[in-house]
């Protein structure tokens, strides 16, 4: 009796569906107030719970009677600072480099390699040019490249959402048999060679005359994207409260009803940051683009058209460079404006251990 | 009596409607994955039988004339046995580094900061970019004549000669021989991938209760002692998990070697030769046999780590 009492004591502090909790604090920055508010409140309530007739220490009790740092705790304290600054050093600098190196003109660069900043004077936007300006003007055509990508990408963004919405849904709340197979199936396609797929597909797309079809390459990528996204939005659909859509279903919504009208609704945020996933994953592919349009330029990506670039005639590294920024930003600024839901969803299982 | 056994039921169950609506659900997902994943795999393995080259790839089915040519010419064309030491050493190279970069980035960060969250976000930059554009930089920052990295090592590390770190398949180092493109490649897998481990890891990290470690604290237990027997223990079944899946990525891994060396070097990995035999000598069988190899090695080393796990696994519980 008082078991149940004690658990019933914060239902409304805990957030709905046990996982979902931790799963917040795993997205969140720590360090921002509101963060470090419900650490604490975290920590009053696990020290609250097994109340015996001691006082319950509070935070700021506890940070009292802390010892104070020893000399071995003062060194791993440098250590860590050295290392984060390490760890930023060897993430940043490379991108730093790319960027400096594509605003240099390349005489400066062959004169001055190890120069790691731009001075203005030298600043130039000639391999941008370059990179930017169509084939026909003796450019290296990435407007096309950028525009067949970002098809690709869509394309694939939008049927592998239309496929894996409804199926995440399915995965997660309603039972049925074969269900378990089917999680088996997915894990398979998730973690096979691709490589033993791309040979078949190669043969198969070169009989239908399909290479060379965005199209074609739109189909390939949903089908190794779709698993990863039915992965995340279960974990999402699973933290939305069982309660909302039995009241739905109780009111004569049919499961897709209830899908369409609540679940879908309120996993808003969430099927974005998936569908930005899926848009990275097609954007940043190179093996199937390489293997299905190779033979024709005009259908590059811009992965491809990139990495053509070194291949052919002697390119000078500024505008490999410019092109590798083109290639980047896009999907940079994406990443960070999805980061903190994107994460979460790559990662929910892991606090579960 | 008779009429209660044989009483009418229901056209459809609760229970049945909902099967049928999540069978209906999941159909097109199903659908897609079995046409374009499961029906090619099928397709590989009866290609590895056959002699195809692209020439007659007109002809090439499921069935045809079966054939273990194309697997004996597998296990002794030359340099089939040195990819798959390769293979390995990269692999496990790559996996063990990257999970340990990550893994120290993970504990380095787990205490709030100001700023934690800014060096979070870009601490997973190499991640997230586009592998073209991580291959080129480091291509271009490691190239000898007008490269950063040779630049410096001359000026300040004092190198005799630049070194030309993607094509040079061994040199010496102290005296002891290193192989440079090899060793390259991996430590631009452990760049590349740690940030998956360190996502994972921090996760985790912070589902860790932090009375544990305060208690042992209290307790006078060292920095190096509270991770060893404290956090580590928690961390484990993360940190398995996630070498097993970085194992099976890398040992699949096409992409980056072959942007980074061609497979030149002795950097020739299971991948880029199978991606050699279907373009360069557009043997479509010989591909095909060589890329099924691949995945029933892949199939047989998980087999031996799960195997060897559960039994350490049981090894403890006792």
């Amino acid at each position: 009796m008082s078991a149940r009492a004690r658990s019933s004591e914060h239902p409304e502090a805990r957030p709905p569906g046990g996982a979902s909790g931790a799963t917040g604090e795993g997205g969140r920055p720590d360090g921002s107030p509101a963060g470090l508010a419900t650490e604490r409140t975290r920590r009053a309530e696990t020290a609250v719970r097994p109340a015996g007739p001691a006082p319950a220490p509070t935070p700021a009790h506890r940070r009292r009677r802390r010892r104070p740092t020893t000399r071995e705790e003062k060194v791993w304290g440098a250590l860590r600072v050295l290392t984060i600054v390490l760890l930023v050093v060897v993430t940043v600098v490379p991108f730093w480099y790319m960027i400096v190196l594509s605003l240099r003109p390349i005489a400066e660069v062959v004169l001055e390699p190890g120069k790691i900043w731009v001075s203005l004077s030298e600043i130039t936007t000639d391999s941008y040019r370059v990179v930017l300006r169509s084939a026909d003007d003796g450019g290296q055509g990435f407007p096309t490249f950028l525009r067949n990508s970002g098809f690709v990408a869509l394309v694939t963004m939008a049927v592998t959402l239309l496929a894996a919405i409804p199926g995440a849904y399915a995965v997660s709340r309603l039972r049925f048999r074969g269900r378990k197979l089917v999680s088996g199936l997915f894990l398979v396609v998730y973690l096979f060679p691709p490589m033993v797929l791309a040979i078949p597909l190669f043969v198969l797309f070169t009989r239908l005359g399909l290479r060379g079809s965005l199209l074609g390459l739109a189909l390939v990528y949903v089908a190794q994207t779709v698993p990863v996204a039915i992965y995340m939005l279960r974990n999402y659909f699973e933290t939305i409260p069982e309660s909302l859509e039995e009241a739905g279903l109780m009111d004569g919504l049919t499961h897709l009803g209830v899908l369409r009208r609540i679940s879908l609704p309120l996993a808003v945020p969430s099927v974005t940051a998936t569908g930005l996933y899926v848009f990275m994953i097609a954007w940043n592919e190179f093996l199937f683009a390489l293997l299905f349009l190779l033979e024709q330029p005009s259908k590059w990506t811009v992965s491809l058209g990139l990495s053509r670039l070194s291949g052919s005639i002697e390119v000078p590294s500024t505008i490999l460079m410019a092109g590798s920024v083109v290639l980047t930003v896009p999907i940079v600024v994406l990443f960070f404006f999805a980061e903190r839901k994107l994460v979460e969803g790559l990662t929910s299982g892991a606090e579960k251990g | 009596m008779a009429a209660t056994t044989r009483a009418p039921r229901p056209p459809r169950t609760l229970r049945q409607q909902e099967a049928r609506t999540g069978r209906l659900l999941l159909s097109p997902t199903v659908i897609i994955v079995l046409a374009v994943v499961i029906l090619p795999i099928i397709w590989a393995i009866s290609l590895a039988f056959q002699r195809v080259r692209l020439i007659n790839i007109r002809r090439a089915g499921l069935v045809g004339n079966y054939t273990l040519d194309n697997m004996e010419r597998v296990f002794t064309s030359p340099g089939f046995w040195d990819s798959l030491w390769t293979t390995l050493v990269y692999t496990i190279g790559a996996t063990v580094s990257s999970i340990g970069l990550g893994l120290v980035a993970a504990l380095a960060l787990r205490r709030p900061f100001p700023g934690r969250g800014a060096i979070r976000a870009a601490m997973l930059l190499p991640y997230i970019t586009p592998v073209v554009a991580a291959t080129f930089v480091w291509t271009v920052a490691l190239n000898p004549q007008f490269g950063i990295v040779n630049a410096w090592g001359t000026k300040f590390l004092g190198w005799d000669e630049p070194i030309a770190f993607l094509s040079t398949e061994r040199s010496s180092l102290l005296g002891v021989p290193v192989p440079t493109a090899l060793l390259t490649v991996i430590v631009f897998e452990a760049w590349r991938y740690f940030p998956f481990a360190f996502l994972f890891l921090v996760a985790r990290i912070q589902a860790i209760p932090g009375d544990l470690d305060e208690a042992a604290r209290m307790d006078g237990a060292t920095v190096w002692q509270r991770f060893r027997y404290v956090t580590l223990p928690q961390l484990m079944p993360v940190i398995a998990v996630l070498a097993v899946l970085r194992f099976i990525f890398t040992f699949n891994k096409f992409d980056d070697v072959y942007l980074l060396t061609g497979g030149g070097a002795g950097t020739e990995v299971i991948s880029v030769r199978v991606y050699e035999f279907l373009t360069a000598r557009k043997d479509v069988g010989l591909a095909a046999a060589q890329a099924v190899v691949l995945a029933v090695a892949l199939v047989v080393l998980i087999v031996i780590y799960l195997r060897s796990t559960s039994r350490a696994e049981k090894a403890n519980a006792r």
